[in-house]
């Protein structure tokens, strides 16, 4: 009978499906959800190989503490609901240690509550305020806050004496909290924002966009977002002649941006983390050490230029792992730990961080850069640009 | 075949109750969470196959309805009208009973909508634009009509993207529990778990046993002569639009509901929801689990989706949904739990002749 | 709004046109000879872009442009024949759902073998900032490229669909698919030829327009969207009215974003859509005969 056979099947695939999965005892079990695949791919793709490889590298000089790590990462592709349904898994199935991710802000807010319910740590590696403001005792970010991006983007306008800034920033949340961000800083820095674009992340031409704001009389143009398409924006706006800077976000911290605008990346100035530009590094920089290796390590194993995304991954496991190391494996010890961690030598910056601050980086992480003949540099300060007689384009 | 009918019915319900009871005692109550959520996307699944499978209106733009129910829903109950609380609007709301002064999650004080009035609100605004939308819409056929559906939920999808009251990119978080009478609440909390799951698939029976009867009802039957040949239906004095536009609705109706009931469960939406993507998901489940059965569509869904929201196919979710769809239209068109697979099976064996569609 | 603001708009609406004209072209090739409407082809420009921009790393452009062109060819002619070839009359619906699944699969092994990072291929002349300029109005000689060889497709097609044996061949299976295999036409080899020369035209066109956007393993859904879009606005099967509502569509959406939010582009694009389906489902070009859909 129909019915019998229906019950009989979702009883066995139940049945199948609860039997749990065979404890290996003594390791510590580190979640991860990130947009693997999906709109949010160039952050959840680097960020989970990333963490492959520190585990890995981990476990083979025998972990920490004796013990072996056991990374579970779940792909959300970026939809919110499965980023809920995975982190009510990790924490009430698999009972993980702590939740590295997600890779956006959107995913991040959904799980923030659920996280804080299950007491579980959750190492965001996504960069919305909000999710450190107002403070949830165990979730953290990596990221570094959008606000010190725009105020050095502003900083930079003001010292090449520009006010006028047109914004165009993508419809993802990375775009639209950097939208938010300067749109609430621009009065008190004297900049006027004279045209502000939202364009689609997928578009396949952005020409009418920046015509737009090229016809609003902006000095210099402000391309916030994370998205290949920023490329689109670079180049459409040298194609129809715009001659003033273009400033970009730290979401351009990957050198396959460049390549894709071409020559038209010539000049643009953005503010990013350091692993970047190691090679500029004085020998005293204190991060210079760690991004080397990490760089060399992940260029070795993947084949692939190294971005600031997966650095943010980096951050959230190697602060779990110091932290463990220090206290053990007791989650509110842990929890306490990274709260008073300081001076922490992470990509993203110098981490300290205080229980009223779960994000731990200062405006010094970033550093402005620009991009000559192709490659990232960092900025030589307006003073000596103009003694270089170096012409913007 | 009403006794027949009523037989399925209560299997189903004796199952769901079995698979709670299982679960709990084998100590995986964390499986609730996805059988929940898994139910409120058969909602959405049960009635898109009556409309593609009964009345042969294909929609490629369902989850569109979905999220107009989940995002309205959420919005009303996360918008907080306090700031305007002198304007006489807002007070002519809150002496009426339709808002609600609660502690929001930071400490701060607001004030909106009572997630029933938020809830009506949303299912309304659903109905009344499939209503507007489906009476065009549903004198296209084939292609023309799947791209019109298609273009509906992309409409949706790019304003609830592009909106920022709507939260944009990030969509709506923090959305509170819907207390659906006192003591029942629906909503993610861990000692809530089975009490949802029970209103979770109770939705699902009600519609079902709606769905159900309607199947056998006159009205079915006015609906399958339309899938068969409308001009033959229509020349028979079948009101073809009427019925189209009414099982349109009802789809509509139903996806919005488990919108509504999702978001409050999750406590929150993303434009995720509206994504093609989503509607082509639906579709596919529809007709792996054959087209014209509600129990195939209702079966298949509950499994792919609980499997996907485990994240059992891993990285290769979309692929494996591509492949099972594929393989279905290519050589089990009807589906797999169909009459036609068991009696082919069963002529295999040599038994009796295939049985009639019923 | 001055007469080089108008100008540059133009532009900006023609370069969008005909990427779209592009892909709505395959779309109507496939549907004139099978009644077929294959949502698989924005895939078909992924693949196109996709692999000749792995090639050309070991080989000159052309070639590459070239080898990526017969190797989607060959694609698309193995899509047909494992998964169309042997239907037995299908129905509208069912033939919608395959295609539909065939586009997940080629997306997915796209992100197999490709991953998930972004390609280009380089600009066929100048960089990336060469810009041809009359007066204040910019343009990238890539756009003169794209609308040259849309031109040449057309024309093309024009040609083998009226002069050569295979397109009139084609052509009186669309017309009526019986009389055609009465008089000796072997109709399913014209489906598997349709799908080819789709196939190569989706990919030719990829190869053209990467340049100046970029192509990634999910880049096919949107194009296939807008393509269709486009193909429906000029009348389903007709090439021509393809690339003249391609352009009309690619200009109003760029003039829309003087007027409303960038946000709502799309919305504004599919509401023309569902306008002209609501109105006249047969396209701004097309004859009301031509609407009623074929029979596979």
């Amino acid at each position: 009978m129909k019915s019998v056979r229906f019950v009989a099947a979702v009883l066995f695939l139940v049945f199948a499906l609860s039997a749990s999965p065979v404890f290996a005892k003594d390791t510590i079990k580190i979640g991860a959800i990130l947009g693997v695949t999906g709109p949010a791919s160039f952050l959840g793709a680097p960020e989970a190989k990333t963490l492959e490889m520190l585990v890995e590298e981990i476990n083979k000089k025998g972990g920490i503490k004796g013990k072996k790590i056991e990374l579970i990462v779940k792909d959300s592709g970026a939809s919110p609901e499965k980023a809920i349904s995975f982190a009510k898994q990790l924490i009430e199935e698999d009972k993980v240690f702590a939740i590295i991710g997600p890779s956006t802000s959107g995913e991040t807010m959904k799980i923030k509550n659920i996280a804080e319910e299950g007491k579980t740590i959750l190492m965001s590696c996504a960069a919305a305020e909000a999710i450190v403001n107002p403070v949830a005792k165990y979730v953290f970010k990596t990221p570094q806050k959008d606000s010190y991006a725009v105020v050095k983007i502003f900083e930079q306008m003001k010292s090449m004496k520009l006010t006028k800034a047109g914004v165009l920033s993508s419809n993802s949340g990375f775009g639209n909290a950097g939208k938010g961000q300067i749109e609430k800083l621009a009065a008190e820095h004297g900049i006027q924002i004279v045209a502000n674009e939202v364009y689609d992340k997928a578009a396949t031409d952005l020409t009418a966009e920046v015509t737009k704001v090229k016809a609003s009389g902006a000095e210099a143009i402000i391309n916030w977002s994370i998205e290949p398409a920023q490329s689109i924006v670079i180049k459409n706006a040298r194609q129809i002649g715009f001659k003033g800077p273009i400033f970009q976000s730290h979401g351009f911290g990957n050198i396959e941006y460049v390549k894709a605008a071409g020559d038209a990346a010539e000049g643009v100035i953005f503010p990013a983390g350091r692993l970047l530009v190691i090679d500029s590094l004085p020998k005293s920089n204190p991060q210079k050490a760690v991004l080397a290796k990490y760089k060399k390590d992940y260029e070795a194993k993947f084949k692939e230029d190294v971005s600031t995304f997966g650095g943010h991954a980096y951050d959230s496991l190697m602060i779990l792992v110091k932290a463990i190391e220090k206290v053990g494996t007791d989650k509110e010890k842990v929890r306490t730990e990274i709260e008073h961690m300081k001076g922490f030598v992470g990509t993203g910056g110098i981490f300290n961080f205080s229980p009223e601050d779960h994000n731990g980086l200062a405006m010094d992480s970033f550093e402005m850069l620009t991009v000559k003949s192709g490659k990232f540099i960092v900025l030589q300060s307006s003073a000596k640009k103009k003694d270089a007689g170096t012409k913007k384009k | 075949m009403p006794l027949r009918k009523h037989f399925q019915i209560a299997a189903l319900v004796a199952a769901v109750i079995a698979v709670q009871l299982a679960v709990t005692l084998s100590g995986n109550s964390h499986h609730l969470t996805q059988l929940t959520m898994s139910a409120y996307y058969s909602l959405v699944i049960v009635g898109l196959c009556l409309l593609i499978g009964y009345a042969g209106q294909i929609s490629l733009g369902h989850a569109g309805f979905f999220a107009i129910g989940g995002y309205i829903s959420g919005f009303l109950t996360t918008y907080n009208l306090l700031p305007y609380k002198d304007k006489a609007i807002v007070s002519i709301f809150a002496k009426t009973g339709l808002l609600v002064g609660r502690q929001d999650l930071y400490g701060g004080q607001a004030l909106t909508f009572h997630p029933w009035t938020a809830g009506l609100i949303a299912v309304l605004a659903t109905f009344v634009t499939a209503l507007v939308i489906g009476g065009p819409v549903l004198k296209l056929k084939g292609h023309y009509l799947a791209m019109a559906t298609l273009g509906f939920g992309i409409i949706v999808y790019r304003i609830v993207l592009g909106t920022e009251k709507l939260g944009a990119a990030d969509g709506i978080s923090d959305i509170p529990g819907f207390t659906l009478l006192p003591g029942l609440q629906v909503s993610g909390a861990a000692g809530l778990r089975i009490q949802n799951y029970y209103i979770a698939w109770g939705l699902v029976i009600l519609s079902v046993t709606l769905l159900v009867n309607l199947v056998h009802s006159r009205i079915g039957r006015a609906l399958r002569s339309i899938h068969g040949a409308e001009d033959a239906a229509q020349a028979m004095g079948i009101d073809t639009a009427g019925y189209k536009l009414k099982i349109f609705v009802l789809s509509a109706v139903l996806a919005s509901i488990g919108g509504v009931f999702l978001t409050h469960y999750n406590g929150g939406i993303g434009p995720s929801e509206a994504s093609i993507m989503k509607s082509v998901r639906y579709v596919a489940i529809v007709a792996i689990g054959g087209m014209a059965n509600l129990w195939g569509a209702l079966i298949m869904g509950f499994v792919l989706n609980f499997l996907s929201l485990r994240g059992y196919f891993g990285t290769y979710d979309d692929a494996v949904f591509g492949v099972i769809l594929i393989v279905i239209m290519l050589f089990a068109p009807e589906g797999l739990i169909t009459r036609s697979v068991f009696s082919n099976i069963r002529r295999l064996f040599g038994k009796a002749a295939p049985e009639a569609e019923v | 709004m001055n007469t080089q603001l108008f100008f540059q708009y133009i532009v900006a609406g023609v370069t969008y046109g005909t990427i779209y004209a592009i892909v709505a072209i395959g779309f109507n090739i496939i549907y004139n000879a099978t009644g077929i409407i294959n949502f698989a082809q924005g895939e078909f420009v992924m693949l196109g872009g996709m692999i000749a921009a792995s090639l050309s790393g070991f080989m000159p452009l052309p070639s590459a442009i070239l080898a990526a062109v017969i190797i989607t060819m060959i694609i698309g002619a193995l899509i047909e024949m494992i998964f169309i070839r042997w239907l037995d009359r299908p129905s509208v619906l069912r033939l919608i759902i395959i295609t539909i699944g065939i586009s997940i699969i080629i997306r997915e092994a796209a992100l197999f073998i490709w991953g998930e990072g972004v390609k280009a291929l380089p600009y066929f002349t100048g960089t990336s900032v060469t810009v041809i300029s009359i007066g204040d109005v910019h343009l990238s000689p890539q756009v003169l490229w794209s609308t040259g060889i849309s031109a040449i497709m057309v024309i093309g097609l024009n040609l083998f669909f009226n002069y050569t044996l295979p397109g009139r061949q084609m052509r009186a299976c669309s017309s009526n698919r019986n009389a055609a295999r009465l008089c000796g036409i072997n109709t399913k080899n014209m489906v598997t030829l349709s799908f080819i020369l789709s196939a190569g035209i989706g990919a030719l066109g990829g190869c053209v327009v990467s340049p100046m956007t970029y192509v990634q393993y999910d880049s096919g859904t949107g194009l296939a969207i807008k393509g269709f879009t486009v193909a429906i606005l000029g009348g389903l099967g007709n090439s021509m009215a393809a690339v003249a509502a391609g352009m009309l569509l690619g200009i109003l959406e760029s003039f829309s974003i003087w007027i409303m939010p960038t946000a709502y582009k799309d919305v504004i694009s599919i509401s023309i859509l569902l306008g002209m389906l609501f109105i006249k489902p047969s396209g701004l070009f097309g004859s009301a005969e031509a609407a009623r859909l074929k029979d596979f």
